[in-house]
């Protein structure tokens, strides 16, 4: 039992070290005034979270919300047909699930840039429907919310694929063919049987990019061109720009409980557990 | 009475092996019929080909005097009744009784299902999820799903495989009641000849992707067409190229008969089985034999000389 705890000791290091301590830090900042210039100062003051309630910032969070819900609910569209593939593709699948992954062996800020490259008025797509003579003005593709939103979907994707691959995979074949076998055509199979046993693994994959999404600032601010504020851009120009480091840490403790809440809410339903 | 499902000359061929090899056979309405073979014969292709889940490579498909080759599981009146049952995990009894004539825009959903409900003796289990029942009440649950659409046949693929001894030999008697009550033609799949012999009407020994003799019980245990069947479907001594089942080989001390077929043999030494005792003995031409006695005749040592004999009507020959 003691040599069992020892084990565990290097995972509560790291836990307190790395999670619980930065933690408490943001939210101790979160609590405290913006110096003159810049850093930390007394008094403690609620005033951070008070500044919250400003429509501005009521707006952007509620932006950021819709973002994520939207590249969430994109992604799913995409990947359960995907995964749904892999998982039937017998001899090929892990060739397949290589290629999800790979986009993960670059770094995902190049990555983003690449689609700057695609995307802006002199990228690659413009170029090509203008030399097919499609278009005669390029087409706004970058500096947007749809661009954006390619952005996250594109970012997250895998995190989608993976887990209802995994669920999908695990779905015993004698199944469909029972739902076949009692009178359903292929869509009512892929509803009422596909689907609802595919639920843990949506639930998982939804909120594996709805986090992530919630908290982007890398793609908004690549693809967004400033434009497109997400409470992420918000956090990150309060510690840079701005200087306001209490502030930012409110926003962050503010969007951490929002998260908190959102995942719990959604994992609780029926009780499945994640993965 | 016209035959329900007919397969004519039925071919399944995957790469680099023939798993069906010209089957044919036919089945009246209302009847139980059974598929016995080992595993690999190709009894569960044959269900998943009249089920529609494959293809046969050539030959048809018949269900009520129509080829139905090329329709889509759906779109066939049959039903299956799964080795695994295949209910669905995430909806409980009556919603996995119900899936198929909602699937069909069935009237009268309610009452056909409480009336099935009641035939297979699950009623107070409807709201229980698969994973909260017992195997043979998963069973009931995939019998009631597939017989409350009145398939024209019900396809069971080793229905009985997944329970324990006990409740297997119950299930052989309830399945054969069921069969009678409801007179729909069930095709049972099964590698148990036991359960062959005693639930149908009329089985199809397979071997190796063949049908090597289709009949009566009584006609394949009794008069089996081809020495494969003969062994598959119980034990048999052969003694000169004659079978002899051990049931029906009779032993005696060293000339103590004359009258019958027989053979002088040493016993080389018993089994106890509780009912009876099995004892093994060597005939001269090296040949090994078992007679099955009743205890109190089974007073023979290893080393005895003794005399098997047996009644020519129960020898089992084969046309030459």
């Amino acid at each position: 039992m003691t040599l069992r705890r020892w084990f565990l000791l290097p995972a509560w290091v790291w836990a307190a070290g790395l999670f619980a301590a930065p933690l408490a830090i943001v939210l101790a900042y979160s609590l405290l005034t913006r110096g003159v210039y810049g850093g930390l100062a007394a008094p403690w003051t609620m005033e951070n979270y008070r500044r919250l309630f400003d429509p501005l910032y009521g707006f952007i969070l509620l932006r950021s919300l819709a973002m994520a819900a939207a590249s969430t609910v994109l992604s799913l569209v995409l990947a359960f047909p995907a995964a749904l593939f892999i998982s039937r593709s017998g001899r090929r699948r892990n060739l397949y699930l290589q290629l999800v992954i790979l986009p993960f062996w670059t770094s995902f800020l190049v990555r983003t840039y690449a689609w700057l490259f695609l995307l802006r008025d002199t990228g690659l797509v413009n170029t090509l429907l203008a030399r097919l003579h499609l278009i005669r003005e390029p087409l706004p593709l970058l500096y947007n919310d749809g661009a954006v939103l390619l952005g996250l979907v594109y970012g997250y994707l895998p995190f989608m694929v993976l887990p209802i691959y995994a669920t999908l995979e695990r779905l015993d074949p004698a199944l469909v063919e029972a739902a076949a076998d009692l009178g359903a055509r292929p869509w009512a199979t892929l509803w009422r049987v596909v689907v609802p046993l595919a639920a843990p693994g949506i639930r998982a994959g939804s909120v594996l990019v709805f986090i992530p999404c919630l908290g982007a600032y890398l793609t908004p601010d690549l693809l967004g061109g400033g434009r497109t504020v997400m409470v992420g851009n918000l956090v990150q120009n309060q510690f840079t720009t701005a200087r306001d480091w209490p502030f930012g840490a409110a926003v962050s403790v503010v969007l951490m409980a929002i998260v908190t809440a959102l995942v719990l809410l959604f994992l609780r339903r029926e009780g499945d557990h994640l993965v | 009475m016209a035959p329900i499902l007919q397969l004519r000359s039925l071919v399944k061929e995957y790469p680099g092996h023939r798993a069906l090899d010209d089957v044919s056979l036919s089945i009246d309405a209302g009847s139980f019929f059974s598929l016995l073979g080992p595993s690999g014969c190709g009894k569960t292709t044959t269900l998943r080909l009249i089920a529609g889940f494959e293809q046969p490579t050539a030959g048809e498909v018949l269900l009520n005097g129509e080829v139905v080759n090329h329709r889509q599981p759906y779109q066939r009146n049959v039903s299956t009744v799964f080795q695994s049952y295949a209910l669905f995990p995430h909806l409980n009894a009556r919603q996995n009784i119900e899936f198929g004539l909602r699937r069909r825009r069935a009237t009268e959903i309610a009452r056909r299902v409480r009336d099935v409900i009641e035939l297979v003796s699950l009623a107070g289990k409807e709201d229980r999820r698969p994973a909260q029942l017992s195997g043979g009440e998963r069973q009931r649950v995939a019998l009631a799903r597939s017989m409350v659409l009145e398939p024209d046949v019900l396809l069971l693929d080793e229905p009985l495989a997944a329970l324990d001894p006990k409740l297997r030999q119950q299930m052989r008697l309830e399945l054969k009641a069921l069969q009678r009550r409801v007179g729909i033609a069930f095709l049972l799949v099964t590698h148990d000849q036991e359960e062959a012999l005693s639930m149908s009407d009329r089985l199809a020994v397979m071997n190796a992707g063949r049908i090597e003799q289709t009949g009566s019980p009584e006609e394949v245990y009794l008069r089996p067409g081809t020495r494969f069947v003969a062994g598959f479907l119980g034990a048999v001594n052969w003694i000169d190229g004659i079978g002899v089942r051990p049931e029906a080989t009779r032993i005696a001390r060293a000339g103590g008969s004359g009258t019958h077929a027989s053979r002088p043999a040493v016993v080389t030494g018993s089994v106890f089985l509780g009912d009876c005792v099995q004892v093994l003995a060597s005939l001269a031409s090296g040949e090994q034999a078992v007679a099955q006695v009743s205890r109190e005749l089974a007073v023979f040592q290893p080393g005895d000389p003794v005399e098997l004999y047996w009644h020519p009507a129960d020898e089992i020959t084969f046309p030459a």
